[in-house]
């Protein structure tokens, strides 16, 4: 259980410096600006199905407001992770604490295991802090709390492996532009590999369906959760963090 | 095992050849020595064609401090960097109290401190903070901590700063949070790359202090550029160069070592004659060398066998000719120039492809960043 004092100073460190502040009011700005769109948006909507009876029969507040919600968070969660987790590694390089860090006696294994678990705790109590709009929506209407649920599990995943890819190319790189950058340009294609999908046809089309985290995500937020897609995220997130622990090891090597 | 050749240094031992194995090392054997806490052995570390250091071998007793010497980039950090596990090396071993840097690496870093050069600190973290971090992650008891975090902020005198930003804190106080973080968790070994640097002359004699008290409890390991800090704070010395220890043992060995004869100088007043062939006749006088002249009293710096003491056959000489003796001295010999000797004895050779050299083997440290 070494990797918790690594967590608690990274924690410090976020918290200590304005890193989680502006990352936090970035993203509630930005996600609150949605839901207050899409919410209103919603609600005119209904209001018009009184005047016309049968346009309302499709109208659903996890399809039409959770859904695109948590589409347009997971959009905005790509360009700001990499943010998040930029630092970790690259400013240790840069400022020599990782000579430091790396010899007291905790494993390369626990201090990447601190620094992936401060990063995620961070992003989840965003996420939290996120719970106000379904809170709005139940006090207006009801909310269907199994589908909310998967949709934010969906995030926890997606984020997640954001995350995990970010601490990769944070340990790469000793310059932080260059990893948060970096990170976003590894995650972008990613997200719209799937687009390609439509024109493709037979095995490639799965295949680049499958590569696509849109399509997993969309799973989820559906209120669906389908083993192909943890398997999914669970094994990107590990192919990252265990290419991270070859990367700090190289870097030993190399001096 | 020493080559002495009689050239533009005389007396001054050189290496067999430049790329050689050096001549000058002496490791005493195995038995007469104490417990070695730190034993390296033949270390070598090549990055990619740079090779930084080459066949290193020393060994450190236990409860003795060692100081490191060398000009820039001679090694000196690369080898710091392999005895605290941060990077393994390309050839040979190393084994602080026992246990291989390499595969017991948990083990040793358990029982060593670090401050690694320039002491790399977390700048946006409040010094207490980091102590109480420093101390959570080297295994130090939840109960024990704010106590042993208030000791070592009290050793290294920082008690005052324990609540600001570390990177507000000028650099003499860094050094010292550096060294603080070091001594947390009282390790048997304390790797210190430069601990001084960057400290006004109070604060030095404070860190001197404080490291030469480590002595006998904690086997100390430094490197630094000052030589007159050495000879006060350490109990014996490395000298290395260009990748390659040149020269090891306690001051005064290193002295008699490197500077076989003895120096004695002569002033002579109202002298007839031919005073150096005279004192050149002197029983155990190896040389006589003419210095210049102080309002016409004559020096002579006069080099004699160490085991005999010519002193009172020197002024019996002058005094049975009549000459009036001024002054006469045994001449001390500082590891300044000890270090000076050794370090540019190795470089004269040929001094333009030696410059060049120094000057891959200088970026060395730096090169490793990857990109």
């Amino acid at each position: 259980m070494r990797w918790l004092p690594v967590f608690k100073k990274e924690m410090r460190l976020y918290f200590g410096s304005p890193v989680a502040y502006v990352v936090f009011a970035f993203f509630l700005l930005i996600s609150g600006w949605f839901f207050s769109q899409i919410f209103l948006y919603y609600s005119d909507i209904s209001m018009r199905s009184f005047m016309q009876p049968g346009m309302g029969q499709n109208l659903n507040i996890t399809e039409n407001v959770m859904r695109p919600l948590l589409t347009n968070m997971s959009v905005v969660l790509l360009f700001l992770l990499p943010m998040v987790t930029m630092r970790l590694f690259a400013e240790e390089k840069k400022s020599g604490t990782i000579e430091l860090l790396l010899t007291y006696p905790v494993r390369d294994g626990e201090v990447m295991a601190g620094k992936y678990v401060a990063a995620l705790v961070l992003y989840i109590l965003l996420l939290v802090l996120t719970l106000l709009y379904p809170g709005i929506i139940a006090y207006f209407t009801r909310v269907e709390w199994g589908p909310m649920f998967t949709g934010y599990l969906g995030l926890v995943l997606t984020g997640g492996t954001f995350l995990a890819v970010g601490l990769l190319i944070s340990s790469l790189t000793e310059n932080q532009i260059v990893a948060g950058f970096g990170t976003f340009g590894v995650l972008l294609p990613f997200w719209i590999i799937g687009w390609g999908s439509e024109f493709a046809g037979g095995t490639f089309r799965s295949v680049l369906q499958y590569l696509s985290i849109t399509e997993h995500m969309d799973t989820f937020s559906r209120g669906l959760i389908d083993t192909k897609d943890l398997v999914y995220y669970l094994s990107a997130i590990a192919l990252a963090l265990f290419l991270t622990l070859r990367s700090l090891e190289s870097k030993r090597w190399r001096g | 095992m020493r080559a002495v050749s009689r050239g533009k240094h005389r007396d001054a031992p050189r290496p067999d050849s430049r790329r050689g194995a050096v001549c000058y090392t002496f490791v005493r054997p195995r038995e007469d020595r104490g417990f070695a806490m730190i034993e390296v052995d033949h270390l070598t570390k090549r990055y990619g064609p740079v090779t930084a250091i080459q066949d290193v071998s020393f060994g450190v007793e236990k409860g003795k401090i060692v100081g490191f010497l060398g000009p820039n980039g001679a090694g000196k950090s690369t080898t710091m960097k392999i005895l605290s596990c941060f990077m393994p090396a390309t050839a040979g071993t190393a084994r602080v109290a026992g246990f291989d840097v390499f595969a017991d690496s948990l083990e040793v870093r358990r029982r060593i401190g670090y401050l690694p050069e320039n002491a790399p600190l977390y700048a946006d973290l409040p010094v207490a903070d980091y102590l109480d971090f420093v101390a959570e992650i080297k295994g130090v008891p939840r109960r024990a901590r704010r106590g042993r975090v208030a000791e070592v902020m009290d050793r290294c005198f920082i008690r005052d700063m324990q609540h600001r930003l570390i990177g507000r804190l000028s650099k003499g106080y860094r050094q010292r949070v550096g060294l603080a973080q070091a001594l947390l968790g009282d390790p048997d070994v304390l790797i210190l790359d430069e601990p001084t640097i960057g400290l006004d002359p109070k604060q030095i004699a404070e860190i001197r202090a404080l490291i030469r008290s480590l002595a006998g409890q904690h086997t100390v390991i430094l490197s630094t550029h000052i030589l007159p800090e050495v000879s006060m704070v350490c109990d014996g010395v490395i000298i290395i160069n260009r990748g390659r220890i040149v020269a090891q043992g306690t001051e005064t060995e290193l002295v008699e070592q490197v500077f076989p004869a003895a120096r004695v100088e002569v002033r002579v007043a109202g002298a007839s004659g031919d005073v150096a062939q005279a004192l050149r006749a002197v029983p155990a006088v190896l040389n006589v060398e003419l210095l210049p002249s102080r309002d016409g009293v004559q020096g002579f710096l006069v080099e004699a066998a160490r085991d005999r003491d010519v002193r009172s056959d020197l002024a019996s000489l002058v005094l049975s000719r009549g000459w009036a003796l001024k002054e006469l001295h045994q001449v001390g010999m500082s590891l300044e120039e000890v270090f000076i000797r050794v370090v540019a004895g190795e470089e004269s050779p040929d001094a333009a492809v030696v410059a060049g050299d120094a000057l891959a083997v200088e970026e060395a440290p730096a090169a490793p960043e990857d990109r």
